[in-house]
């Protein structure tokens, strides 16, 4: 099993890596680009486990570790 | 009285903080590894500045589960004192032992200089020694000390005069100009400036030094009346 964890800024929380990186696209010529959001992106490898098993696993590793809700979202996918 | 310094794989202001102690108080200091499982014999705790597991994560994010942070909780709980400088501050809000979280700071560099800080709650046991309203000048060092808390928690923090310092000139985006905040109970503060770096006029400053006298002063109040009874 594996899982695929993203973790991004609350929309509610500013995140001025996003911005100050929008800001380098806009000089770049990308001025469609009307807004952006730095995140994090895991990769877990978790061996033979069913896929109920592993959600319930990976949503307690998000609120525990992976993600501060504070202010942070997850979300995560689950493959195999 | 006796103060220990938490120690991580990555600390660099426990020396700091040490020496703060032992020069402007005198008092009885340790340093104390993260993996100890014991801080019984200590009045007060200070978690120190620095990258602690390399910021790995967020800052703070690693660090709250190491064996010593159980031991902090127990001490919070305690009504023992906990101060959280910097480093010390992230780690205190990952452990939830202080609520909000620091972000990356608003104008994305490292900000490294004096800052005048107002005294907004002269109450607790870390600000007894200072006047209502002073005003300060104390160091700041950070990449994430942009602190954040939701609007219903910023109501609480300031319903129950949690904020313990605001800064004059918001160095960071900070919420509402915080740079300092407490626990309801007020025995456990976490705050971005450095005061431990401004115990000495060779530093420039002298300001943090109340500091530590006030730490001093509120456990000497609290022994004191434990020993008329």
């Amino acid at each position: 099993m594996k899982a695929k964890v993203y973790v991004t800024i609350k929309q509610s929380v500013l995140d001025p890596q996003g911005v100050a990186v929008q800001g380098a696209l806009h000089s770049l010529g990308f001025n469609e680009v009307e807004s952006l959001r730095v995140g994090k992106y895991m990769e877990l490898e978790l061996g033979d486990v069913s896929k109920e098993a592993a959600g319930d696993r990976v949503k307690e590793m998000c609120e525990k570790l992976l993600a501060n809700t504070v202010v942070e979202d997850y979300r995560y996918e689950l493959e195999g | 009285m006796k103060f220990a310094v938490l120690v991580f794989p990555g600390s660099n202001c426990d020396i700091d903080c040490y020496k703060a102690v032992e020069n402007v108080l005198g008092e009885p200091v340790d340093y104390v590894w993260h993996t100890a499982t014991d801080l019984s014999a200590y009045d007060c705790i200070l978690v120190p500045g620095g990258f602690s597991y390399g910021d790995y994560l967020r800052c703070g994010a690693i660090s709250r589960f190491a064996p010593v942070m159980n031991e902090v909780a127990k001490a919070a709980e305690e009504g023992k004192f906990v101060l959280g400088i910097c480093n010390g501050f992230q780690i205190l809000t990952e452990a939830g032992l202080l609520p909000g979280a620091l972000r990356r700071n608003m104008s994305m560099k490292f900000a490294c200089r004096d800052t005048v800080l107002k005294v907004e709650n002269n109450a607790t046991p870390f600000t007894r020694d200072y006047a209502a309203g002073e005003e300060i000048v104390i160091p700041i060092a950070h990449g994430e000390g942009n602190y954040y808390c939701d609007e219903e928690t910023l109501e609480e923090l300031r319903a129950n005069n949690q904020i313990a310092f605001r800064y004059k000139s918001n160095p960071n985006g900070s919420v509402d100009d915080i740079a300092g905040i407490t626990n309801k109970a007020g025995n456990v503060l976490g705050m971005m400036p450095h005061p431990e770096r401004a115990v000495n006029e060779i530093l420039g400053t002298t300001d943090g030094k109340k500091m530590f006298t006030s730490i001093i002063n509120a456990w000497r109040e609290q022994h004191d009346a434990a020993n008329v009874r």
